[in-house]
């Protein structure tokens, strides 16, 4: 196990510099340029703007000078938020983002792992079925149906939460519950699978036949290995609530990296993109870093390995 | 029961400023995107705009009905040959921090606007101040521009062509005056000066910029409102729902699907009106089918039912246009063709005579695409285009959507294109800023027309010193590019904004500028 997690860690640099190189070499190669606008600048002026941002060099020796600045620890000046560095914006919205993406996971592993284990414990009865219909409608909805259906409900028929924006902890809740929603379903599919086959399993009934309760046979005994495809499955997801996500971003009006995505790819904002790709991908890393060193704690055979 | 007594004199005393005073009025907008600069040389943009108008004043302003007024200059004055205007300040005007506010920190703004390395997207609205054009190609440098502040109180623009309209143009942003301070450097987004009626207080990115009134500006006064948020709403509809909800006192536009259902549950809250803006299929002259032959050109744009495309598709939130230059604007009489108004039967007729004498017909149709960019309601026009002219001409129409800066390039190579989406949206209430798009020479003449007598009529207008000479001059350019048909008119934008009852002294106004200071918050 901690082999594997060192490995991890050796591939990390090499897998993030791929990472940025096929980015950085896609994103040149769209058509059409950061300062293209419906306005369209003089021809000397965009000549200009060009030449400040380097765009007017091979994009080889562009990728050269990106790299070198990265080295630096610099990610370089967004193209289209005019004076502000992308290491600033990124800094800006990440703990935004972070916020309601921890939010969203926690109710996401909370509430999904609760649903998993009643589910299992009353396998193929109604409740279960229930259940799990419920699981595949919150799947299947995506976030553009449920944030503005929750805004409706929660802000203008109850008036309980704010319809959007970014003003203390209440701004919180409705955008971590549409982005916990479909991971919830995930997790309580995820431990309902994992958990019935578990509950199957000869050791369980030999707890049965101890005269063991049934709420600390699975509790105690079944849970923990049944969450362990919960936990390989926490990794990405883990990055991807705590980047954020830009349609919640955008229908609740919250200030987070999310939106950076795919307005930065949209505006042909290079460095913007390059910077959130970065960060991406390094939290993906880094969560399956942890996730490797929970396995160990949580499967014994991992430490064997 | 001293002690009780006293706690409850307390209490009271801590309640008292609940009840007594009343929360600062603060008025709430929704901005749409949010704006990627304040800078007000190089930001572009109507959401930058707006909040600009705010943080700082130019010589001339605007009032809530639309008229060019003094600003922070009390009055102007032109010379007899109509290229040197002299105006004068206001007397005992601050920047915001208390600083003097002279004459030179508006030339200084001008300058910089035409600096190329400030490489700003509006330099070329003041390019007709003298020694511009080398200025902005970078053959002379800024200060050689025809700007003189003769002292603290007086500045002299000369100009190298009669500009009638430069007044009004003094009242945009990019004319808005720099402080000293922030020449030196990089200042930071939210620390620049300015001496508008309201100061930056916070710009948190894509969360909300907060002005609060600017004790120093002249006219402290009159400003009703202590504070004005500007909140960024991308998405309309739940902008929309945020001003349900009260969050918003006035919204950036409406959703258009939702129309019918907004003007049912707030009429007059809803405020629709003519706005600068055109919106056009361009037709590429430079390759085929468009090429050479006017009677197509003219027979697709005949075909087209306009009264449908506004009142079904865009829900009555747009003007139909058979003609470029939208009405309303200054010293302009638009230009409608005469068939705009025969009966539809009659169009139809004409339409099909000109595309048979065009050389097409059943057995052998027109194929030709339409080319837009991502957008619900282009693809919806695009789609309602494409069967028009199918059910009039028997045309084949494929429809091609591309990603906006992919568009972008296309459009402007005019290798791919054939029929494309087009817009032009003016930054000021001039008709002359419409004409000269479709210059021969004009980088966003996107269709390649070029037209020796179009070009000298555009031209001539912008020589003419006098007000009625340039109208004939525009008029009559218009009504010959319309024949020549290189742009098929579709619809005038409209401004689109709900206003919440308690904001008084909102005026639609062509511009959709509307500064905070002639607003008034009326107390619940």
């Amino acid at each position: 196990m901690l082999s594997r997690a060192a490995m991890r860690l050796l591939t990390a640099l090499p897998t993030l510099l791929v990472l940025v190189a096929l980015s950085f070499f896609l994103m040149h190669a769209a058509p059409g340029g950061p300062f293209d606008s419906e306005r369209s600048l003089a021809p000397e002026i965009e000549a200009r703007l060009a030449a400040h941002f380097h765009l007017d060099e091979p994009v080889w020796m562009q990728f050269g000078r990106y790299l070198g600045g990265l080295l630096h620890g610099d990610l370089g000046p967004s193209l289209q938020y005019e004076g502000r560095s992308v290491a600033s914006l990124i800094a800006d919205g990440a703990p935004v983002s972070a916020a309601v993406g921890a939010a969203a996971l926690l109710l996401a592993i909370i509430g999904g792992v609760a649903i998993g284990a009643i589910a299992a414990m009353r396998r193929d009865g109604g409740l279960d079925r229930g259940l799990m219909l419920l699981a595949l409608v919150g799947l299947s909805l995506p976030s553009y149906v449920v944030a503005p259906l929750l805004i409706l409900v929660f802000a203008l028929a109850l008036d309980w939460l704010p319809a959007g924006g970014w003003d203390g902890p209440s701004s919180v809740l409705l955008p971590a519950v549409a982005l916990a929603l479909p991971q919830m379903a995930a997790v309580a599919r995820l431990t309902r699978g994992a958990l019935g086959d578990v509950l199957a399993a000869p050791w369980i009934r030999t707890a049965r036949a101890k005269g063991l309760p049934e709420r600390l046979i699975v509790f105690r005994h079944a849970l923990k290995p049944a969450l362990l495809p919960v936990v390989s499955w926490l990794g990405p997801a883990a990055a991807g609530l705590m980047t954020g996500s830009v349609v919640v971003e955008q229908v609740f009006g919250i200030p987070g990296i999310g939106r950076y995505f795919v307005q930065g790819a949209l505006n042909r904002d290079y460095t913007l993109v390059l910077g959130v790709v970065l960060f991406y991908g390094a939290l993906v890393i880094a969560f399956n870093f942890l996730v490797d060193l929970a396995y160990g704690a949580l499967d014994p055979r991992a430490r064997l390995e | 029961m001293r002690a009780g007594l006293k706690t409850a004199a307390l209490v009271l005393a801590l309640l008292l400023p609940l009840v007594a005073w009343p929360t600062p009025a603060v008025l709430t907008i929704g901005n749409g995107t949010e704006p990627e600069s304040l800078d007000p040389q190089k930001a572009t943009g109507v959401s930058a705009g707006n909040v600009l108008r705010d943080l700082y004043e130019g010589l001339t302003g605007v009032s809530p009905g639309g008229n060019i007024v003094p600003a922070a200059a009390e009055s102007w004055q032109w010379s007899d040959d109509g290229r040197r205007l002299q105006l004068r300040l206001r007397d005992g005007l601050r920047w915001a921090n208390g600083d003097p506010l002279t004459a030179e920190h508006y030339a200084a703004g001008l300058r910089r606007l035409l600096d190329p390395a400030t490489a700003s997207g509006y330099a070329n609205l003041f390019a007709a101040i003298e020694h511009g054009r080398e200025v902005l190609a970078g053959r002379l440098p800024p200060s050689a521009l025809g700007l003189r502040a003769e002292d603290a109180r007086t500045l002299t623009i000369g100009l190298e062509r009669p500009m009638p309209n430069l007044p009004a143009l003094l009242a945009h942003p990019a004319a808005s005056p720099i402080h000293p301070a922030d020449l030196v450097g990089d200042p930071k987004p939210d620390a620049r000066i300015g001496n508008g009626a309201y100061r930056l207080a916070e710009w948190a990115l894509q969360s909300r910029i907060t002005l609060l009134r600017n004790r120093n500006y002249w006219n402290d006064r009159q400003t009703a409102i202590g504070e004005v948020r500007y909140l960024p709403t991308e998405d309309l509809n739940s902008e929309l729902k945020r001003y349900r909800a009260g969050e918003l006192d006035v919204t950036t536009s409406v959703p258009s699907t939702q129309a019918d259902w907004i003007r049912r549950t707030f009429g007059n809250e809803l405020h629709v009106a003519t706005y600068l803006g055109s919106y056009f299929y361009g037709l590429n002259l430079t390759r085929p089918p468009f090429a050479g032959n006017k009677p197509l050109r003219q027979a697709l744009s005949m075909a087209i039912d306009r009264q449908v495309i506004a009142t079904k598709v865009l829900h009555a939130l747009a003007t139909p246009a058979w003609s470029y230059i939208p009405p309303g604007i200054r010293d302009y009489t638009p230009q409608v063709p005469g068939w705009a108004q025969w009966s539809r039967g009659q169009r139809e007729a004409e339409a099909q005579r000109l595309y048979a004498a065009a050389g097409y017909s059943a057995a052998k149709p027109l194929q030709v695409e339409i080319r837009y960019n991502t957008s619900d309601d282009h693809k919806r026009i695009a789609v309602v285009i494409a069967a028009m002219w199918k059910q009039v001409l028997g045309a084949e129409v494929t429809l091609v959507n591309e990603e906006w800066k992919v568009f972008l390039q296309h459009r402007r190579e005019r290798r791919d294109t054939q029929a494309f989406r087009n817009t032009w949206i003016a930054d000021s209430d001039d008709a002359l800023g419409f004409a000269e798009i479709l210059g021969s020479a004009h980088p966003r003449n996107d269709s390649g027309y070029a037209d020796a007598g179009y070009d000298a009529l555009v031209h001539e207008a912008g020589e003419a010193r006098d007000l009625r000479l340039r109208r004939e001059k525009l008029e009559a350019a218009e009504q010959q590019m319309l024949d020549d048909a290189p742009i098929v008119p579709i619809y005038f934008y409209a401004s689109k904004h709900l206003v919440k009852p308690r904001v008084d002294g909102w005026q639609d106004n062509i511009l959709d500028w509307h500064y905070s200071k002639d607003l008034r918050l009326r107390e619940r």
